[in-house]
């Protein structure tokens, strides 16, 4: 198990108070300006040598992600970071406990991660169900320009960058780079195509890097206690550490900082507990928030958590948003509750998806029943894969992949409800 | 959208609201806002600032508040933006409500961690109380809505309502919780269970434990 020292939100459940003073003495600010005097490339080379990869669920290298930046911005074209607080994934719930109990981290790291990047100023856009979590964000902001740290000559280290928290209002599709961009700008989130990537052409038309919460707060520490440090934990390609949400049929759901590649057994055992009703009675778990495919109980249990872990398998590590599900789980309607998320949430834009997961839910909900046909099993099957890839987005990927990992792994249990509901007579199985 | 309420009729939106103007103190915050942005950007502040008139709305009409037609537009004036892109901004997102919601707006989440956890019977709490999905109660107290992710999944179910989470519930808890508004009583926000704080394993912190009763630095165990 990750030793405490070795945990970089140390106040991570709250019992400690979140503001400057508190965090100062929790190590967060310190020397700042020593940190950045290494020089941008110096610092991207460091995030890059750790290991980083971004914590929003892709995991694409972060110190790379950077470096696409434009190294020498103009001042009527200069660079933004925007940071993704849009938590919004089902599962997922870190960036709230960051935000709320740790702040000083996250503001710190975009004035780091700002300045390697060569931006003028960070966005940091915060869903709008956090009400609370904004206020507190904001005060941790505005103790941060009091104190200097933020600003004109900002923690005193020659830069001026600013921090500015954007409040969202309500639609998941806005965690998308370029849907949080247009949302920025004022408009509808609705995602646009790539390329133009936003490091070539993003908030305003300005280059621009869109970064997870996680991944910009971690970076004081890696910097603090170096590449290395960071580099020790978690496999090859896997390196780090990871808040991991533990929710659904665990004895004690939660949220905790672990090595990458921790076994699922062995974090379930060590801070959750262990499964309600014990490991015989757990039936699939969803391990990288609701838009990864489920896993079912046997090939779950020992899987290291860490991106590459989770696809050998058939899943993702997503944001590590497990979600646990035992054997009381109606799992046609899990999964069905899902497709009534991605139809609540699509934004309209590409057909596929606007008509599909619509089409899809109802078609789920016919499943739940029971109330359908065999066939109807592989047309789903079939419309999902119409609308995976065809979308300007992830979202319509993410909408058919919980599906085909329900059909893939479920289906004799989706046949038996249709079986059921004709009144067909099952099979006896073999006294 | 498609949950959405019924729309009251424009004409009287309009005889109730076309006069509306951001208060002193708001128009001071609404320009803070528009502060944010660089010039000429200042629409990018129309979300925040559609907020702030939905919460004036709602104190002026001991609500939640809502955006009549009237409002939007005068946000939309405000940063010089035409009505139809505040529209636009105001009916994507589902935080803006375009029907007026009661004195506390219950949002019960109802998407996978939490039914796991037993938000049916949050719902059904609800339900036994008299309030019903999507409409007000007829002495305007309590709106019900069920919405999705709220991201609170470690401590589900959950239920936001106005500013306020409330987590960790069961049908006892949300139906006390429900008991206490309803008698001008503020319930505890947060966590509904006993002794726990707010995400760590309930029962105790299995990591961090030097924490719990003081600000410890890890730095001197490096």
């Amino acid at each position: 198990m990750l030793a405490d020292k070795d945990r970089i939100f140390t106040n991570l459940y709250g019992y400690q108070d979140f503001g400057l003073k508190a965090a100062q003495a929790r190590g967060d600010w310190d020397k700042t300006a020593n940190l950045m005097k290494a020089g941008q490339d110096a610092i991207i080379e460091e995030v890059k040598a750790s290991g980083l990869r971004g914590r929003g669920g892709a995991g694409f290298p972060t110190g790379m992600k950077w470096s696409f930046m434009p190294k020498a911005p103009t001042p009527e074209r200069p660079n933004f970071l925007v940071i993704n607080a849009d938590e919004s994934e089902p599962g997922s719930c870190k960036d709230r406990e960051i935000i709320r109990h740790d702040p000083h981290k996250l503001i710190e790291g975009a004035l780091i991660a700002g300045f390697a990047m060569r931006a003028r100023a960070a966005y940091i856009y915060i869903r709008g169900e956090y009400i609370f979590e904004a206020k507190v964000l904001e005060k941790a902001v505005a103790e941060a320009y009091a104190a200097g740290l933020l600003g004109k000559n900002a923690a005193k280290s020659g830069y001026d960058f600013d921090v500015f928290v954007h409040r969202g209002a309500g639609a998941y599709i806005c965690g998308e780079e370029t849907a949080m961009i247009e949302s920025l700008e004022g408009k509808k989130g609705q995602p646009r195509l790539k390329p133009p990537f936003p490091a070539g052409a993003g908030l305003y038309g300005c280059p621009t890097t869109v970064n997870n919460v996680e991944s910009i707060a971690v970076v004081p520490t890696i910097l603090r206690r170096g590449a290395a440090w960071f580099k020790s934990f978690g496999r090859e390609n896997n390196h780090g550490t990871k808040l991991f949400q533990i929710s659904g049929h665990v004895e004690k759901p939660c949220v905790v900082e672990e090595e990458m590649g921790i076994p699922f057994r062995e974090l379930i055992e060590k801070h959750c507990g262990g499964i309600r009703g014990g490991w015989d009675n757990l039936l699939a778990v969803i391990p990288g928030g609701s838009s990864v495919p489920l896993v079912p109980a046997a090939m779950m249990m020992d899987v290291p958590m860490d991106f590459d872990g989770c696809k050998a398998v058939g899943s993702g590590l997503g944001t590590a948003a497990v979600i646990v599900m035992d054997k009381s789980t109606d799992i046609v309607r899990a999964i069905s509750r899902l497709s009534y998320f991605y139809k609540h949430e699509s934004c309209g834009q590409c057909t596929p998806c606007r008509e599909g997961t619509g089409w899809m839910w109802r078609v789920m909900e016919k499943m739940r029943t029971g109330n359908a046909e065999i066939g109807d099993i592989d047309t789903l099957y079939d419309v999902t894969k119409q609308v995976e890839g065809h979308t300007i987005c992830a979202l319509g990927d993410a909408a058919a992949w919980p599906i085909q990992g329900l059909i893939k792994h479920f289906r004799p249990e989706m046949e038996r409800r249709i079986h059921e509901a004709k009144g067909d007579d099952m099979l006896e199985a073999a006294e | 959208m498609a949950d959405a309420a019924h729309t009251p009729n424009e004409a009287d939106a309009r005889a109730q609201f076309g006069a509306f103007a951001f208060s002193a103190e708001n128009k001071k915050t609404a320009d803070m806002y528009i502060g944010r942005y660089p010039a000429g950007r200042q629409q990018s502040a129309v979300m925040a600032l559609l907020d702030l008139a939905q919460r004036q709305v709602g104190e002026e009409t001991q609500t939640q508040g809502w955006l009549p037609v009237p409002v939007i537009e005068y946000v939309a004036s405000y940063l010089g933006m035409p009505y139809m892109r505040a529209y636009e901004v105001a009916s994507f997102y589902t935080m803006y409500n375009l029907a007026p919601v009661g004195r506390f707006h219950v949002q019960v989440c109802g998407t996978t961690p939490c039914m796991l956890r037993g938000s049916d019977d949050i719902m059904a709490a609800c339900k036994n109380r008299g309030l019903v999905k999507g409409a007000t109660t007829p002495d305007g107290m309590f709106t019900l809505n069920e919405v999705e992710c709220m991201g609170n999944c470690a401590s589900a179910p959950m239920v936001q309502i106005n500013d306020d989470n409330y987590e960790d519930l069961d049908y006892d808890s949300m139906t006390a919780i429900l008991q206490d508004l309803s008698d001008g009583k503020q319930p505890k926000i947060g966590t509904q269970l006993p002794g726990r704080h707010t995400v760590e394993p309930y029962g105790g912190a299995t990591t961090l434990q030097a924490m719990v009763d003081k600000n410890h630095d890890y730095r001197g165990e490096y």
